[in-house]
């Protein structure tokens, strides 16, 4: 656009205003999300102000300072811009959001520990570097963390899509780069800015019942609203060490695979069930079947050997710790009741394999995605059919509709370099001296946003080196924003003009 | 407002596009989605795929809870079934048709109250027709447009050398006019820029100028920008179809008509319904027919094939063979910018005669007529005053004292027959109908706010 003289003030023109513009933007509403730690920090007396003053401050100015030169652009984004914002800003929040955990200096005492827990948080994995000593932070840094989980689980974009309605059009870009599943364009409501506020409703609603559940099953306020946050968002951050398994309150353990699989089940289910009033919409829905059907499965495969091999004495406390276990895995919460490492045979393996199919589509978990699965099956028994029938026409449908064969194909492709980065990325692991299990439960544990691996990183990740470290932030991003959307930005296709 | 439209068509996309600038909630269903895709990347609304006329797909697309159903889909009787379904199963308060077919049109008791339950129904081939004939009604025009039943029009010009005013400042207009005529300039276009005219603004040659006017004085009007334009004599339409066919009914018995068809049965066809306008069977892109029928003498060339490219190549053809003024059916908006700089005298987009309509029904309040000004950047707008001084922000005031929204301009008040152009004193009254004209388009809603009654009590 040319702007001449009598026009508006001289614009910024250079060919990514419109995304300094935006970036800056949600930098300077971003930097809020220090302040109700600080509200922690007050309710409880302590004395950690300085790290979160720092953090809303040098966030707010480095916004307004990459916003101010673009403030007048209109220009729209595109849909490549929205790949680069999506990027760029879940980027640059995981390094401003370790601003506070850095300056603290209570248990991060490095930069890269720092952006390690908090990009862990955002993308809702959960890995996290303190080897000991989580009871004892103080409580703003532990509900810190439990916050980072929470916005980072339906999305910190969707987030600015609901409340900031001048990103219009260009907020539906961002929408399809954050938003995980094959099929981004069903919209709950025509407009996005309405979507996106119907998302977090439900997810604060979800949140605010999960908490009262927990409250009333026996932990304290602080724990409860800390644990409903990191459940909800499948991130997983404890405030004990021991995490779940410090209460040792079997209801609770039920609640919390509940409220794990309302977490990992796709938001706009529950967004119909809401306006229906049913819920039949959740047994209707083949992706939702699946998952159950999968979580049965896997807990027989997982429950039954416990039992067998003696690992522990009566079938109930095998179900009890196998389900809890498989679930906290498969949703990518990563919560723990016992450390699965040393079970039998081939369950450990099963576990860490089961984070990557147990999350829906618009879900907050990680993984491929259960409609993923599906559809790759199905496409395997279409090609098989299509070998005894070779004239037939086979579509492919789920739900009783059709699905496009480029969505099939699109499927197809995210499969082979999901598979790919994680074996990949298991060999960089292995050259920081890790062993072949341990560094695929590693992998696996950062590319679906899990949280914790096999063997010495169950519990932490202190022992990582720190190329190791950035490697699994690295897989943690590719894995929250599927893959494509972050490796798009390494392409030079994608700078050409 | 929730609205859903049928058909993602040209009308449907153009229209979707216009309603989710305005904040509505917009559902588009189409069969195609390949379409839809395309639309929903662009725009902020969500798309359904399915049969439009479906109950069930009525229902995914949220007809339960929607004010307003647009039908436009290419079949007529889709369209029309679309508004049966959704008043007798979701109790759509709002429907409109577009129903293109002259058989169903002609019969009026159809769409009388006990008949279908379509509240409008628009025909945009009878809008471009209509649109057409007044371009031809007055040769020179650009644009022509009815406000008030007809009683005032604006009128758009290219003004020319030789001109009167051309070079003078525009509050010199009045001093060159007899006493009883009056007008005003709403808009001026200067190099495809929008300006607002002052009364020290000094009109340029090639500026297209835009005014309002009693309908008998627009001549007199016109003739003070241009040199005086012959009557239209003889006028040649290259494309025989639903437009081209009404548009030579509606001329055959003033003027010479001849009208080129491709397609010979469609020709054979045209001639019956034809009685003196003479049916060509041809293409109109050839020079050599063009040449042989007298090109050069022709005052008035319309293409208006249903192909875009196809209009404007034999509408750049006949012009350059010498016809005096060369109009074309343009759909891509695209287009239209692209040509009304060139050769082509006018584009007329289809489109935006049947959006203009669709509009002005969407937009609440007593908004009764949008015309968008030439490429859309413009609006013209017709509300009424209704309410007193007390509840009215417009009623009882004195122009001067109304508090318009930026960029926008009162042109006339039409009090029954009476019309009156506005000065800065004229007082408005309960149930005039106000005229006025937006330069930014985005303000419309500021307009529609400024004429509802008792808002400003809150």
């Amino acid at each position: 656009m040319i702007h001449n003289g009598n026009g508006q003030p001289h614009a910024l023109r250079h060919r990514f205003a419109a995304v300094q513009r935006i970036t800056g933007l949600l930098l300077m509403v971003f930097s809020l999300t220090n302040l109700p730690p600080l509200l922690v920090n007050a309710l409880y007396g302590e004395n950690v102000v300085q790290p979160f003053l720092m953090g809303l401050w040098i966030t707010l100015f480095t916004g307004a300072l990459v916003w101010w030169p673009a403030r007048h652009s209109r220009a729209e984004l595109k849909i490549r811009d929205g790949f680069l914002v999506t990027v760029l800003f879940w980027g640059v929040l995981g390094l401003f959001g370790a601003i506070p955990l850095y300056f603290a200096d209570q248990a991060w005492h490095s930069f890269t520990d720092a952006t390690f827990e908090s990009i862990s948080g955002l993308t809702t994995t959960g890995s996290t570097t303190v080897a000991r000593g989580l009871d004892q932070l103080p409580h703003a840094l532990n509900f810190y963390r439990a916050q980072l989980h929470w916005f980072g689980g339906v999305g910190i974009i969707v987030l600015a899509v609901a409340i900031l309605p001048m990103l219009g059009i260009g907020g539906m870009q961002l929408f399809k780069a954050e938003t995980p599943g094959p099929m981004k364009d069903a919209k709950l409501t025509p407009r996005i800015a309405s979507t996106a506020q119907a998302l977090w409703l439900i997810y604060v609603a979800l949140t605010a019942s999960c908490a009262l559940v927990y409250w009333c099953l026996g932990m304290n306020a602080f724990d409860a609203i800390c644990h409903a946050m990191a459940t909800l968002s499948t991130g997983g951050f404890s405030t004990h060490d021991a995490s779940i398994g410090f209460f040792s309150n079997l209801w609770l353990e039920i609640a919390v695979m509940v409220f794990m699989l309302a977490g990992a089940t796709n938001f706009a289910l529950h967004f119909l069930a809401w306006r229906e009033r049913s819920l039949w919409v959740y047994l209707r829905d083949a992706e939702y079947k699946t998952m159950l059907g999968i979580v049965v499965l896997f807990g027989v495969l997982v429950c039954l050997p416990l039992y067998f091999a003696g690992t522990y004495a009566t079938l109930g406390e095998s179900v009890r710790k196998g389900l809890f276990q498989l679930i906290a895995y498969g949703t990518n919460s990563g919560f723990a009741t016992a450390d699965p490492t040393s079970w039998p045979a081939y369950v450990p393996l099963l576990i860490v394999l089961s984070g990557f199919m147990v999350a829906s589509s618009g879900s907050t978990g990680g993984g491929v995605k259960v409609i993923r699965l599906v559809l790759f099956v199905k496409q395997a028994i279409r090609e098989l059919k299509r070998l005894v029938h070779p004239s037939a026409e086979l579509t492919l449908k789920v739900d009783g509709k059709t699905v496009p064969n480029d969505v099939v194909y699109a499927v197809s492709g995210f499969f082979s370099v999901y598979i790919g980065m994680t074996v990949l990325l298991t060999f960089v692991m292995m050259t920081t001296g890790l062993d072949p299990v341990t560094a695929f439960s590693a992998v696996a544990a950062a590319i679906n946003n899990m949280g914790p691996g096999l063997g010495t990183l169950n519990a932490s990740y202190a022992s990582v080196s720190d190329f190791g470290k950035w490697v699994m932030i690295f897989a943690m991003l590719l894995g929250r924003l599927e893959i494509f959307t972050l490796l798009i930005v390494f392409t030079p296709g994608f700078w050409r003009r | 407002m929730k609205i859903i439209i049928l058909g993602a068509g040209q009308v449907g996309s153009t229209l979707a596009e216009n309603l989710a600038i305005e904040a509505n909630d917009v559902t588009v269903v189409d069969q195609d989605p390949g379409l839809l895709a395309e639309l929903q990347d662009r725009l902020d609304i969500r798309t359904v795929q399915g049969v439009a006329s479906y109950p069930d797909v009525l229902r995914r697309a949220g007809a339960d809870d929607a004010d307003m159903l647009i039908a436009v889909t290419e079949s007529d009787e889709t369209n029309m079934l679309a508004c049966q379904i959704a008043d007798t199963l979701f109790r759509t308060p709002s429907k409109i048709a577009r129903v293109r077919s002259a058989d169903y049109l002609r019969e009026e008791a159809l769409f009388r109250k006990d008949g279908l339950p379509v509240d409008l129904h628009i025909s945009p081939e009878q809008l471009v027709t209509d649109y057409i004939h007044r371009l031809i009604e007055y040769p020179g025009a650009l644009q022509v447009v009815d406000f008030a039943d007809g009683r005032v029009r604006l009128v758009g010009v290219r003004a020319h050398y030789g001109g009167l005013l051309v070079g003078r400042q525009l509050k010199e207009l009045p001093t060159h006019l007899p006493a009883e005529i009056e007008a005003r300039v709403a808009a001026i276009y200067r190099r495809g820029r929008a300006m607002l005219p002052q009364g020290d603004t000094v009109i340029e040659a090639e500026d297209e100028v835009f005014f309002v006017a009693a309908e008998k004085h627009i001549p007199k009007i016109m003739a003070e920008l241009r040199r005086v334009d012959k009557p239209v004599k003889r006028v040649m339409l290259a494309g025989g179809g639903n437009i081209g066919l009404r548009l030579a009914q509606a001329l055959e018995d003033t003027v010479q008509v001849k009208i080129i068809e491709r397609n010979k049965e469609r020709a054979k066809y045209l001639s019956e319904q034809l009685n003196r306008a003479i049916v060509l069977c041809g293409d109109g892109a050839n020079e050599d027919l063009l040449r042989e029928e007298n090109i050069e003498d022709c005052d008035v060339f319309c293409a208006v094939t249903n192909d875009d490219e196809a209009n404007i190549l034999s509408a750049m053809l006949a012009k350059r063979l010498g016809a005096h003024k060369v109009l074309s059916l343009i759909n891509r908006l695209a287009y239209v910018e692209l040509v009304e700089e060139g050769v082509i005298d006018i584009a007329i987009s289809p489109q935006q005669s049947t959006i203009s309509a669709l509009l002005a029904r969407v937009r609440r309040g007593d908004v009764v007529k949008v015309h968008a000004l030439r490429r859309g950047a413009a609006e013209a707008i017709e509300a009424i005053a209704h309410g007193d001084p007390g509840s009215s922000k417009v009623v009882g005031r004195r122009i001067e004292e109304i508090a318009l929204p930026k960029g926008a301009t009162i042109g006339a008040i039409v009090r029954g027959e009476d019309v009156i152009i506005a000065h800065h004193d004229t007082v408005i009254k309960a149930e005039d109908h106000v005229i006025l004209f937006l330069i930014e388009k985005k303000r419309v809603k500021d307009v529609e706010k400024l004429f509802s009654v008792g808002m400003n009590f809150l």
